[in-house]
């Protein structure tokens, strides 16, 4: 599995996509911070950047790969490597390199501010980690649906409907019911709400450790009560874990019986 | 080497396999031959384990293959339609495939010098015209030394003079005693380098023997008229 | 000006009549108590500078007490330090410590009580429960004092500055920190509070109730549980003054709760929470304010009617305005809106659209709170922008016809 990780992320770490990838990530950066000149700031606007577009990239990029890469992992198949090697390995490339151009887009002109001198280093490594974690999710998402989907006009429209789910329609229905539902009590079903949306997930997460949470008030007092102790904090990364892991799962076991 | 009983294969309810029983001895050189849709490919990825049968059994060298790919050591396979990597350039592709196969003991330099490839080790194989790439393709398959090779249509996008150097490589690799499954559409090329045929129609194995066979049964000494009445007969 | 003519003629012919007495480690008065009780009316004491461990003094006559180099009086944590039963007693740069918290007693620094034309200034008052506290007294002033509490938890700690059923009281150049609320006034009435600084209190930087006809101007209200709380008040002027930094979960800049015919002119409301919240307010005009980062810069919580914003800047507001009813009778307009995107065709300094201020994320979090968790979600951002183009929920009269295009300068 490391030697096609290694191979599939030097091919993508050249790709012309990744520069593409970071270039904007540099760009954006820079222009936040020098428009806004105050980190906190920069950090809130980063975040709706990072809650939208890193799982769009990673699902249209998971899928991109995917296809494109479809006779070189026939070849591969043909090697006396196991299956599912190849796929992971072929994910972890992508992913890897996908969280890469995130960090480094994000990190250099964060750096270049003086971040190691501001206090919002540690809401910056919270954004970093959970836009990581986005994309290993997202990208394994667009991974299982490319392998379940010959059809690549399919399995694009898939995973374009799947990221539109998570990012629009869910917080629609969420919303929906929490209007209909409120007489109820409801700050338990907005928690559970939140943790079973990777997007939403993050977002709360980020948005609790900024000080912007004092306006979510007594539901945010909920939250952080929840997520502000070690075993909150653990529950969301599991659960953000649980995304990866659970696609990754799928996808080795229809890696296994599928037909090339 | 490779046995194969009561193979069957449908994708839906397309039945591409429909029980296949085949055996096929060490040193052999057999070509599989049938119509487009017959089966042909599919059956070489079942040997190769890439799909998955319904049902039926395949051994190679006494060995149940199912759920395995160490058996994979064993085979070189040119796939039919050779894309790689793009960015990658054609020494790197070549160093590449050894490191994931874990094999170093390969004659590449060989096969490079025959197929005049020098000039292009150092592109991109984005670059690469289509039979270039399938020069790589072959360089890719041959350069191991096993003792198995499959080859799904060698012989697509080879210019005459690369197509000689592949003929008399394959000679050479049946002299060491290697069993090769060659599937084309090139007759004069199965012709001339196979021993044996195997004719598979709808799924099913309509002939298996030797092409003096064939040309005895079919009454005919011109080996392309011969494969015709094959193909009239299990039309009849 | 007659008044003032007497009052300056009252104590110069008093200065005439009047002896000093010193008190000092060594001198013949070791300690205030004593002097006081061999002290005539209108005296002048003058406390040396040292260390006086001394409670429950008792002023019941009309002096001076003069702290020279700042001599400290530490109340040793007994109980209540200076009590002022007398008129015209003024206290002046004196450093008292050591309060004597209780449960049942609201202990004070210094108390005033049932007095008169008192000065209280250039005191510094640390460690304290309750520091100045003023009943049933008229026509004093509070200057240049220095309150420094160290509150932690709100039902055991005492407020700064305190008026209770009191009249014509000016609260001057006072810095107050860490106390429970900085200034509270309870029936105050015709009191003026300028140009204090009331940082770090747990509840309230000022607090009214049940106080008319009272001013507050250029004061400073920083970083506290709450920036100022007026309740149950009628005929309040505040003008430039400063709430800034109250930002906490159910913080805000200005709390108005039953509120009438008052004024809030030219104040800056920056990086609260809520900047003004609003309960039952009426006829209340909001003029040339500045509302900078707030989370919510108004948040209107029903029953306000005929209030008028005029000439407002809202700036950068992750909401401008919070409005819980499909009604409207409040007045915007010629106010500065950042997140207006409007066009000035005619080049008139006003946009040719109205601006709505209430966003339907807004108005959602009204219906159901809970929905505030969906902040900066994609889909909030989308049908905010869907009610901007054609408003359905929100009231369709609450808008401002004259949005400005440039920030209103005030000077």
């Amino acid at each position: 599995m490391f030697k096609i990780l290694k191979y599939s992320f030097y091919d993508l770490i050249r790709s012309r996509w990744s520069y593409v990838y970071l270039l904007f990530y540099l760009l954006l950066g820079f222009a936040l911070l020098f428009l806004n000149e105050n980190i906190s700031k920069a950090v809130i606007t980063m975040m709706n950047v990072i809650t939208i577009l890193v799982p769009l990239i990673g699902t249209i990029f998971g899928v991109m790969y995917f296809y494109n890469s479809k006779e070189f992992t026939e070849l591969l198949l043909a090697l006396p490597i196991p299956r599912s090697s190849i796929f992971l390995g072929q994910y972890f490339g992508v992913a890897i390199s996908l969280s890469l151009s995130l960090i480094i887009g994000l990190g250099v002109p964060f750096l270049c501010y003086g971040l190691f001198q501001s206090d919002s280093m540690v809401d910056f490594l919270l954004l970093l980690s959970t836009g990581t974690m986005l994309t290993f999710i997202f990208t394994a998402i667009a991974f299982l649906i490319g392998l379940s989907n010959e059809n690549k006009i399919k399995g694009f429209g898939y995973a374009i409907l799947f990221w539109l789910f998570m990012a629009v329609i869910y917080d629609g229905i969420f919303l929906i019911s929490l209007i209909i539902f409120e007489e109820y009590p409801l700050d338990n079903l907005s928690l559970f709400a939140t943790l079973f949306n990777p997007i939403d997930l993050s977002r709360v997460l980020i948005l609790l450790k900024l000080d912007i949470a004092a306006l979510l008030g007594y539901t945010g007092a909920v939250f952080q009560k929840f997520f502000g102790n070690i075993s909150g904090l653990f529950v969301s990364f599991f659960t953000l874990l649980l995304w990866i892991i659970v696609p990754l799962f799928l996808m080795k076991r229809k890696a296994g019986k599928k037909d090339f | 080497m490779i046995n194969i009983t009561n193979l069957h294969k449908n994708f839906g309810v397309n039945q591409v396999l429909n029980g296949i029983d085949l055996s096929i001895k060490k040193g052999e050189t057999v070509a599989i031959l049938g119509p487009n849709g017959s089966g042909k490919t599919t059956l070489i990825k079942s040997i190769l384990g890439m799909v998955r049968p319904n049902s039926g059994e395949i051994y190679i060298a006494e060995k149940n293959v199912k759920n395995k790919w160490d058996y994979r050591r064993h085979i070189d396979y040119l796939p039919q339609i050779a894309n790689f990597p793009g960015n990658l350039k054609v020494k790197e592709l070549i160093g590449m495939i050894k490191d994931i196969r874990g094999n170093d003991n390969t004659r590449e330099d060989r096969f490079i010098e025959i197929f005049g490839l020098k000039p292009f080790l150092q592109k991109k194989l984005s670059h690469l015209s289509g039979g270039t790439k399938q020069k790589v393709n072959l360089v890719l398959t041959f350069m191991f030394d096993s003792d198995m090779i499959i080859l799904d249509e060698p012989t697509s996008g080879l210019d005459p003079v690369s197509l000689i150097s592949l003929k008399k490589l394959i000679a050479s690799e049946k002299e060491k005693g290697k069993t090769i499954l060659i599937t084309s559409h090139i007759m004069s090329f199965v012709e001339e380098v196979c021993d044996k045929l195997v004719f598979i129609l709808d799924g099913k194995i309509y002939f298996n023997d030797t092409i003096q066979k064939l040309k005895e049964t079919a009454n005919e000494e011109n080996f392309e008229k011969a494969i015709a009445h094959l193909l009239t007969r299990a039309y009849v | 000006m007659i008044q003032r003519v007497l009052f300056i003629l009252i104590i110069s012919t008093n200065i005439v009549f009047a002896s000093s007495i010193t008190v000092c480690t060594d001198c013949k008065y070791r300690n205030i108590k004593d002097a006081l009780s061999a002290s005539q009316q209108n005296d002048t004491i003058f406390v040396q500078k040292g260390i006086y461990r001394e409670y429950n003094i008792l002023v019941d006559k009309s002096v001076t007490i003069i702290g020279v180099n700042r001599p400290v009086i530490d109340g040793e944590n007994k109980g209540e330090i200076i009590k002022i039963i007398a008129d015209g007693v003024t206290l002046d740069g004196l450093f008292i410590k050591n309060v004597g918290r209780s449960y049942t007693q609201d202990n004070a620094a210094i108390r005033v009580t049932e007095s008169s034309s008192f000065v209280l200034q250039n005191l510094i008052l640390e460690n304290l429960f309750f520091g100045i506290y003023i009943e049933k007294s008229h026509h004093g002033k509070i200057l240049n004092n220095e309150i420094k509490g160290n509150a932690v938890e709100e039902y055991n700690s005492g407020n700064g500055i305190q008026l209770w059923y009191s009249e014509s009281i000016e609260i001057k150049n006072n810095s107050i920190s860490k106390v429970r609320d900085g200034i509270y006034l309870e029936f105050a009435t015709n009191c003026t509070i300028s140009n204090n600084v009331s940082f770090k209190n747990i509840r309230y930087g000022l607090h009214f109730m049940f106080s008319n006809n009272d001013t507050y101007q250029n004061n400073t209200f920083d970083n506290n549980g709450a920036g100022v709380a007026v309740m149950f008040s009628k005929e309040i002027l505040m003008r430039k003054n400063k709430f800034i930094n109250n930002w906490g979960a159910a913080s805000y800049g200005l709390l108005l709760k039953e509120i009438n015919d008052s004024e809030i002119t030219e104040n800056l409301f920056q990086r609260n929470t809520i900047g003004i919240n609003i309960e039952g307010s009426n006829r209340v005009t909001y003029q040339g304010n500045d509302f900078i980062s707030n989370g919510w810069a108004v948040k209107s919580r029903g029953a306000c009617y005929t209030n008028r914003f005029l000439n407002n800047n809202f700036v950068q507001n992750s909401f401008d305005l919070s409005y819980n009813s499909k009604l409207n009778d409040n007045l915007f307009e010629n106010n500065y809106w950042s997140e207006y995107t409007g066009y000035d065709l005619d080049k008139d300094g006003t946009g040719d659209i109205p601006y709505r201020p209430v966003k339907l994320f807004t108005y959602i979090t009204n219906r159901t709170p809970e929905a505030i968790i969906m902040l900066r979600s994609l889909f909030i951002d989308i049908i905010n922008f869907s009610e901007k183009v054609s408003p359905i929920f929100t009231p369709e009269n609450l808008e401002d016809i004259n949005p400005r295009m440039k920030m209103i300068r005030h000077d």
